[in-house]
């Protein structure tokens, strides 16, 4: 590889913020009807040119039925170790059901791929209760810790019934070497990545997904750092500084910490303009107002148009400004989403109802189920899990210890505890 | 005694230009200039010029100049002249060196080494002309998270108190005694019209000003001066001042031939008395002292206001903010030990206190890491001299910013460091009524509202260049800013890369 610097290797994505360009499509079918890989193959595929062969993925739901109640990891592996420290650890805190290696089949542009299985698991019962955290909390905590701190691990995906297929490659490479064609889902998303830079790694390709979210985006914020230190104040640890990571954090703080609906928290993201808030009627302009004032630092500033999956179906969201193409077309219980019309037009001809999506308003696809369920809910949100996860609080600092002493009663060994305790502080 | 004090100016006249109009005479309070009938010619008393410029402004002609004394030193690093000035002026008195405005030593300004970013290809920069671009700040406590009524668009959370800025500019606490009635009405009215706040200080809230309370902050400092139920909500937010920049650990002291009738009634002090604020607050000796004074406050104004307390900026400010927040303060206002005074002891407005950079960083860093950032605002104060300052105070985690430097040059003053005489020649920090005539507060506010007109502009046309449109997206967005110049611990205190990073 020519260098000029042979002792510089460039720097891994997670290490520098890479910016990037993109092709993002979704198709959902809104009755639940499951439809195999092949259509969203063809329709990233259509938009080869919006990527460069640095990254490219897919994010399936309602993939594996016959496991719907337990978590789905898809977990990237560098090298054995990396996966015996990785199952060691799921060992101790999750009761895995099944584990497997996912199916791949040689494509002549993936070169070097790693080693990737999946799990099917819930949390060690005992465990979870001694956390004090819900299901959902203690699971994201723990990948968490299996990404920032187990060497050549990546947890790619972890959620129920779904599940995230992406590597360093064209998006149609990736969906063969996947045999994504096999698996069977009511809503699929794809992704083509133009990063400026070799991200150097499978685990930065997207989708991004955390629990059952998953995101695909085409853009680059401008707020990214405002939105990081926001969201990191609640312990979400953003590894890899890309958008489509801080924005899946946003959703899951606004949506499942603080309950709101995820139209709701599309809407805190690309809240109104002031000067319209300012036009509307006292008690609508106090809601607004409000919202824009605790949540100002959840504000997405600058191009992005994102699809957030989810178990309830599909969100569409564009930036403010509309800095970005994303359109949408119907046909039945069939919804089309895609940074290009043709790209829509490649796997549905006589789409309907084909439009391009507005700035700063959230276009929701929802399960029909789904939307039968929400429209008996409470309109009220529910916080949970907003107390954070207590700090670690141990007896004596370290530092405080003279090294001799130390040595003498084994305090690596105390820290070593600690961090086993799960709480992922250490 | 032989005075061995050397003068600091010398006033340059060109005779060939002076038409001997006598507008420099009548111009200066401090008696430089002296028309010598006799000789028909200008006496020039060197040793009184503070080189406030009045007459260099005023004359028609423009046959005057102030330029420094043409007296060198011996070369010695330590013992410049200045250095021995010094000592010669304590030798004849016997007394503190007392200075105003802001410490004027080389210290290294970290604002200068900051480099903003903008958006290339990536992204596309926006046009401010063309694109909503918002600089709309909401100061106070807000909840973690809002429990609302998506269906009917109703908040159900009760909502503290908060104040809206138009402009992410306020103008910072300068008293009514300190600065002259007119001074200060220019602020007013130059805060109202830019939908933003001006601040009493500790000198009470004039009768005249008080229709401007909805766009006053109205402070209460050690001295208590002027403070009473109606003071306390007559204004938009009560500040409580616990230090300032210029003077940390140090209380203030008016004297009493600054204190007429106006200031008496106003400060609610006996006419001609002197006017001490103590070094503490007799009530505060601790933190929860501090908590009992919040809600003092928030009791008499009965929670209907914010209430920020201001500290300088000291060694240990992360902690002490965050221990403000815990005791209730629903904004935090920080003042760099580069802010401006009236009056203050040389040597402390010198050497104590840290650079608002490091403080900012380091009190935005610590209230997130205690995960207590939202619960207040951060306000930070000490020489903002510019929009890009302020673009980069917001970056570094600043909510808004404090501002009195600049619009009081904005009014008239060239810092010339002599306001403690109260012979401002601008009118603006004196009490003498042929003084004070001088500044026109409509025109004053005028000058000032240009200003910041001007600055947020510049502010608006950053964020553009950024691809930001809503300052919120600015706020503590480190990524924009990068550093030249600065060690790897300043980068870390800072929490920003070098440039080329």
């Amino acid at each position: 590889m020519p260098r000029c610097d042979a002792t510089h290797t460039p720097p891994r994505e997670g290490a520098v913020r890479i910016p990037s360009g993109c092709a993002i499509s979704g198709i959902m079918d809104k009755s639940g009807a499951r439809h195999d890989g092949t259509d969203i193959l063809k329709s990233i595929a259509l938009m080869h040119d919006r990527s460069n062969g640095l990254g490219g993925g897919f994010a399936a739901y309602g993939i594996y039925p016959e496991y719907k109640e337990l978590y789905a990891f898809h977990i990237m592996y560098e090298n054995q170790e990396a996966r015996k420290a990785t199952e060691a650890y799921l060992d101790a805190h999750f009761m895995c059901e099944k584990q497997e290696r996912i199916p791949t089949e040689p494509v002549r542009s993936i070169v070097n791929p790693p080693d990737i299985w999946r799990y099917f698991l819930g949390p060690h019962p005992v465990k979870l209760s001694m956390s004090g955290q819900d299901e959902a909390e203690y699971t994201m905590l723990h990948v968490f810790h299996i990404n920032a701190v187990i060497p050549g691990a990546f947890v790619a995906s972890s959620g129920k019934n779904m599940g995230a297929f992406k590597g360093v490659g064209y998006p149609e490479d990736i969906g063969s070497f996947y045999r994504i064609a096999d698996y069977q889902a009511w809503l699929w998303t794809a992704h083509g990545r133009f990063p400026t830079n070799t991200p150097g790694w499978w685990g930065g390709a997207h989708p991004f997904t955390l629990l059952n979210w998953s995101v695909v985006h085409n853009g680059e914020i401008s707020s990214y750092d405002t939105n990081r230190r926001y969201v990191e104040q609640y312990d979400y640890e953003c590894t890899l500084q890309t958008d489509t990571e801080v924005i899946t954090y946003l959703f899951d703080l606004l949506a499942r910490r603080h309950g709101f609906s995820q139209e709701m928290a599309a809407h805190i993201m690309t809240a109104p303009a002031w000067d319209k808030i300012d036009a509307m009627e006292p008690s609508r302009a106090a809601f607004e107002t409000a919202l824009r004032n605790v949540y100002s630092s959840a504000l997405i500033n600058g191009p992005m148009s994102v699809l957030l999956g989810s178990d309830e179906g599909l969100l569409a969201l564009n930036d403010r400004l509309k800095l970005r193409a994303l359109m949408v077309g119907e046909k039945g219980s069939m919804v089309y989403l895609a940074s290009e019309q043709a790209a829509i037009e490649v796997v549905c001809p006589d789409i309907e109802n084909v439009r391009s999506i507005d700035g700063g308003v959230p276009f929701v696809v929802q399960l029909d189920e789904v939307a039968a369920r929400k429209a008996q809910e409470s309109a009220e949100n529910t916080f949970c899990d907003l107390c954070r996860p207590a700090q670690l609080v141990g007896v004596v600092p370290q530092a405080s210890k003279k090294a001799e002493s130390m040595r003498a009663t084994g305090g690596q060994r105390a820290d070593a505890k600690w961090a086993e305790g799960g709480q992922n502080h250490a | 005694m032989l005075d061995y004090l050397l003068p600091r100016y010398k006033v340059l006249r060109e005779d060939d230009l002076c038409v001997k109009c006598g507008v420099c005479e009548r111009s200066c309070a401090n008696d430089v200039h002296t028309l010598d009938e006799e000789m028909d010619a200008f006496l020039i008393d060197h040793k009184k010029c503070v080189n406030c410029q009045r007459c260099v402004v005023m004359c028609p002609t423009g046959a005057l100049a102030i330029t420094n004394w043409p007296q060198v030193g011996n070369g010695s690093n330590n013992w410049t002249l200045a250095a021995m000035q010094e000592i010669a002026k304590q030798s004849q008195t016997g007394g503190v060196l007392l200075t105003s405005m802001g410490n004027p030593k080389p210290f290294p300004i970290y604002w200068d080494h900051l480099l903003l970013n903008a958006s290339q290809v990536t992204n596309p920069s926006i046009d401010p002309l063309r694109e909503p671009m918002e600089t709309r700040v909401f100061l106070g406590a807000r909840p973690e998270a809002l429990k609302v009524n998506e269906r009917e668009h109703l908040v159900k959370t009760p909502m503290p108190p908060q104040i809206k800025l138009d402009v992410p500019v306020m103008f910072s606490a300068m008293s009514f005694g300190s600065i002259s009635l007119n001074a200060q009405k220019s602020l007013a009215m130059a805060a109202q019209e830019l939908g933003t706040y001006f601040n009493t200080g500790e000198g009470g809230l004039h009768k005249d000003l008080e229709r401007f309370g909805a766009h006053a902050v109205v402070q209460v400092a050690s001295g208590r001066f002027g403070v009473d139920t109606h003071y306390l909500n007559a204004g938009a937010m009560i500040e409580i001042k616990i230090g300032q920049g210029a003077k940390p650990g140090i209380g203030g002291h008016l004297p009493g031939e600054k204190i007429n009738a106006e200031v008496s009634r106003t400060r609610m002090i006996p006419e001609g008395t002197d006017a001490i604020s103590p070094a503490p607050h007799h009530d505060i000796y601790s933190i929860e002292d501090l908590r009992q004074l919040i809600f003092s406050l928030k009791e008499a104004c009965r929670y209907q206001k914010p209430v920020a307390v201001k500290i300088a900026a000291v060694h240990n400010v992360a902690a002490i903010a965050s221990g403000m927040v815990r005791a209730g303060a629903d904004v935090v206002v920080l003042d760099g030990f580069r802010g401006g005074t009236g009056a203050a002891p040389t040597r402390i407005r010198d050497n104590v206190g840290i650079p608002i950079e490091l403080a900012l960083a380091a009190v935005d860093r610590r209230l997130r890491e205690e995960s207590i950032r939202s619960q207040a605002s951060l306000v930070v104060a000490g020489t903002i001299r510019s929009s890009a300052d302020i673009v980069k105070a917001v970056a570094l985690g600043a909510d808004a910013v404090y501002c009195a430097s600049g619009p009081l040059i904005a009014l008239g003053c060239h810092q010339c460091q002599d306001c403690a005489s109260g012979k401002c020649n601008w009118g603006i920090a004196t009490q003498r009524p042929e003084l004070t005539k001088r500044l026109n507060p409509e025109i004053g506010a005028q000058r000032v509202i240009n200003l910041v007109k001007a600055w947020n502009h510049e502010v608006q046309e950053m964020m553009g260049g950024m691809g930001i449109n809503a300052i919120d997206s600015l706020k503590g967005n480190r990524l924009m800013l990068r550093g030249v110049g600065l060690n790897e611990k300043e980068l870390d205190i800072l929490g920003v890369k070098h440039a080329g990073e």
